[in-house]
């Protein structure tokens, strides 16, 4: 095909030509931007936990008496052990993406300074906490029951034992290419000796960045433990976690006592972002279509312009198939370009939004992304239009209109 | 005129119908969604306490120790017990308040209701007069009251209904954590947006239910929340221990009315801090910060981060519309050369032409306005059944009415500019003779 002929016409057109191409230019940008943002919350959404979350059912018990807690917590899970069905129970003092932070900072040695130690979530399990939450270990060992019955808080924000387990993103980030078996977290006047390893576990609350930043501590039965998970085959899952919250509240009955499987927890934690991730493809989709529309309209008027002169070139000997291809290489000489200042301008929004946002770079195949779609968008756009020119009959040539 | 040219744009705007719809379809597209995250962002950058949060400022004194000591960097954003409590009986400002917040269980005497938490603000007298609480029945405690950490509490009206079926409850006893309360007051309906005066516990839709006084809290040691930061050997808050004096955890509010007030008042602050370092407490040199509410809520970031990319987004999106009507309006304005040809050989001016396509187009944005504001009720309805904590605030209000329509009109307009200069350009003769 001769595109020569289609750049003069394009001069001679040059106001809705460089309108297509801004339009097609900022379809690419928003779209591109947009398409990340959802990708980036679609990751954020199924981020990996490597505990039972489909066998886990989550108990709180809050305003119980705190200096009863090393009575009635033994009680309670005796309670909940003989619940048909229940696999495992143990009690903790939050659970992943319950937004129950416990945040500390630990060092690598004993003068780090605070500003320079790394955060994490301090989750501490009750004795039989690594079955009931179903963590995986990858070295070393769990706690023994000694170092559980051992380990108590008094008046300490932290507990007062010297082992702990941490998840392979804090091994990697403390200890980057060592082996952490043996390791020491520091925190003035606390240190503790890293015993275990096991696969990442999401935070209570999850930022960016450090999602998977737990630590994990032994705790004998103490007021800030006031999560019992249960663990139970997912099908039992629901109706165990209805019978234990009955049986918590009639154990304690001033006690407020609420039940949610982990399922649960989950959606309810990520359900503003998956609601904000649809809303995006709204846009999205409703954008495109705009986009699309306008190239219909301005395509068919251009058509209709030019009725005379396709008729004049289908009397001299050009087929149907040559009009058709007229159009579409013109189309896809606009899409093009404006491609080409769509992808320019998508990064530099992007560049804009790291600045001024959390934002991290957009991958590179982004925008090539999507140049495929609007390119796509524009042919099929055109493809209406384009046909109602190659049926234009040659005869209007001999016509004045 | 005006009127003629309307009937003319009618007729042409009927003539072809397609076109119109896609017009108006695009500016209403783009003006509803941008129209939506505006109306959002409106309502969260909206002032808490119109009239007053000129008056109202937040301080921050420096009492952190020498390490790392960096004085551009800000103070804390709270103030330890020991200075609160320094100031507040300072009573330098026209008002003081002291608080924190947290959760206590509410244990009814009603069988029939299960024990339940409700959220607490504990704090000193001058709150409720400060923030303009309104009171349905009773009052707040007076300063000695609050002094002599007497069982007294003012709950809100969400609470009053549920357990006393919204009668004046004024004398009756409340019981929580195990301790009976006197009901000495009963607030109306009161939840400023954003929780201005403690951002910790979440920053829109959320309010206390019960209202304690700070000395009280402190010799019960009802439960807290929100956020505690320590340095040096600094530690506690959790459980039913205080924090310790290297931590920040309290909120200090002060009512200056006048910016001669506020300056003298940052200048007691500094003196406050030298003071203080005279005693060997404090050991930085003074670093302190005197916020009003709107600065306050500027340099915290409230309004979520999100919403503001949304806007940007929608606004992106409004951008697209506009630059495909441009298109089409060019498209229809050229289709029309040859009646414009006529109309300019008959003697119409290029400004008479140029004002009824103009009046087209305007047209065309009110329409479009129109399909805006409903698209945008549409829109506000799916941001309100989204579960962040703002989603319920989300909605228009009139200032947002009258500007979704000068928008529309406006973008459309200056959509229209351009094909309508250029359809106004072409020789009457051409025109004429081509057809």
């Amino acid at each position: 095909m001769e595109i020569r002929p289609i750049l003069a016409s394009l001069r001679k057109h040059r106001i809705p030509a460089i309108l297509i191409v801004l339009e097609i230019a900022l379809a690419c940008a928003v779209l591109c931007n947009a398409v990340f943002m959802i990708g980036q919350r679609v990751v954020d959404i199924h981020r990996t936990n490597a505990i039972d979350e489909r066998g886990i059912g989550v108990i709180t018990v809050d305003g119980a008496d705190p200096k009863m807690a090393s009575s009635e917590i033994p009680r309670n899970l005796a309670r909940l052990r003989g619940i048909a069905g229940v696999q495992a129970v143990a009690v903790t003092n939050t659970v992943p993406l319950s937004n129950n932070n416990w945040g500390w900072a630990f060092g690598t040695n004993p003068d780090t300074r605070f500003n320079d130690a790394v955060n994490v979530s301090a989750y501490f399990l009750g004795e039989g906490g690594d079955k009931a939450l179903g963590l995986q270990l990858l070295q070393g060992r769990f706690f023994s029951s000694d170092e559980y019955a051992d380990s108590k808080r008094g008046s300490m924000p932290l507990v007062d034992t010297h082992v702990v387990i941490v998840t392979q993103s804090v091994a990697e980030r403390m200890w980057p290419g060592q082996p952490a078996l043996g390791k020491v977290l520091y925190s003035k006047p606390l240190a503790y000796r890293v015993v275990g390893v096991v696969v990442d576990v999401l935070r209570p609350f999850v930022n960016s960045q450090r999602a998977w930043h737990s630590v994990f501590f032994p705790l004998s039965p103490d007021s800030a433990l006031s999560y019992y998970v249960v663990r139970s085959a997912p099908q039992d899952r629901d109706r165990i976690v209805l019978q234990a919250q009955q049986a918590l509240s009639e154990l304690d009955p001033i006690a407020v006592v609420k039940g949610h499987s982990f399922t649960d927890i989950r959606d309810k934690y990520f359900a503003d972002m998956s609601s904000m991730a649809w809303m995006l493809v709204l846009v999205c989709i409703v954008m495109l279509a705009v986009t699309a529309f306008g190239i219909v309209g301005l395509t068919s008027f251009w058509v209709q312009q030019r009725r005379r002169q396709i008729g004049i070139r289908r009397a001299v000997g050009a087929t149907r198939g040559h009009i058709m291809q007229y159009f579409q290489t013109e189309n896809f000489l606009l899409s093009s370009a404006g491609i080409v200042l769509g992808m320019v301008l998508a990064f530099a929004i992007n560049l804009y939004l790291m600045h001024h946002y959390e934002m991290t770079r957009m991958p590179w195949f982004y925008p090539p992304g999507g140049a495929i779609a609007l390119w796509a968008l524009g042919q099929l756009a055109v493809l209406g239009p384009a046909r109602r020119a190659a049926a234009v009959p040659p005869v209007v040539a001999t016509r004045s209109v | 005129m005006f009127g003629y040219y309307l009937d003319l744009a009618l007729r042409s705007l009927r003539r072809n119908k397609m076109l119109t719809a896609l017009m108006v379809l695009a500016i209403a597209l783009g003006i509803g969604a941008s129209m939506t995250t505006l109306t959002v962002l409106h309502v969260l950058s909206g002032d808490p306490l119109p009239g007053r949060s000129g008056s109202l400022y937040y301080a921050q004194i420096d009492p952190q120790d020498i390490k790392g000591m960096d004085s551009s960097k800000e103070p804390p954003e709270q103030v330890t017990l020991i200075d609160g409590l320094n100031l507040l009986h300072a009573g330098r400002a026209d008002h003081q308040a002291l608080m924190t917040g947290g959760s206590v269980p509410v244990q009814p005497e009603q069988s029939s209701l299960d024990p339940f938490y409700v959220e607490a603000r504990y704090t000193s007298a001058d709150f409720f007069g400060m923030f303009d609480a309104p009171f349905l029945y009773g009052q707040g405690w007076t300063a000695a009251e609050g002094e002599a950490k007497v069982r007294e509490v003012v709950i809100a009206k969400s609470l009053n209904d549920k357990l006393f079926d919204g009668a004046n409850s004024v004398g009756r006893t409340l019981r929580m954590a195990g301790t009976s309360f006197r009901i000495v007051g009963v607030l109306d309906s009161w939840q400023p947006n954003p929780h201005f005066y403690d951002l910790n516990s979440g920053s829109y839709a959320y309010g206390e239910e019960v209202f304690l006084p700070l000395q009280t809290m402190l010799e019960l040691r009802l439960d807290r929340g929100g956020s505690t930061d320590c340095w040096g050997n600094g530690g506690g808050g959790v459980g039913n221990i205080l924090p310790s004096n290297d931590c920040v955890w309290l909120q200090f509010w002060a009512q200056l009315d006048s910016p001669a007030k506020a300056a003298a008042y940052q200048e007691f602050l500094v003196h406050y801090s030298l003071d203080q370092k005279a005693l060997g407490r404090f050991q930085r040199v003074p670093n302190v910060r005197l916020r009003n509410v709107m600065q306050w809520l500027d340099y915290n970031k409230v309004v979520p981060s999100d919403v503001r990319l949304q806007n940007g987004l929608a606004f992106g999106f409004l951008l697209v519309c506009l630059v495909n009507t441009v298109g089409l309006m060019l498209a229809k304005f050229m289709r029309r050369a040859a009646e414009l040809g006529v109309r300019r050989a008959l003697g119409a001016s290029r400004r008479a032409l140029f004002a009824q396509l103009l009046i087209e187009s305007g047209v065309v944005g009110l329409v479009g306005g129109v399909g805006g504001l409903l698209l945008a009720m549409f829109g506000l309805w799916l941001v309100r059944q989204r579960p962040s904590d703002y989603a319920a605030l989300a909605h228009l209000d009139l200032s947002m009415l009258f500007v979704t329509f000068v928008l529309a009109v406006l973008a459309t307009l200056l959509a229209g500019l351009l094909p309508a200069w250029r359809a106004c350009q072409i020789a009457p003769a051409l025109q004429l003779k081509s057809n």
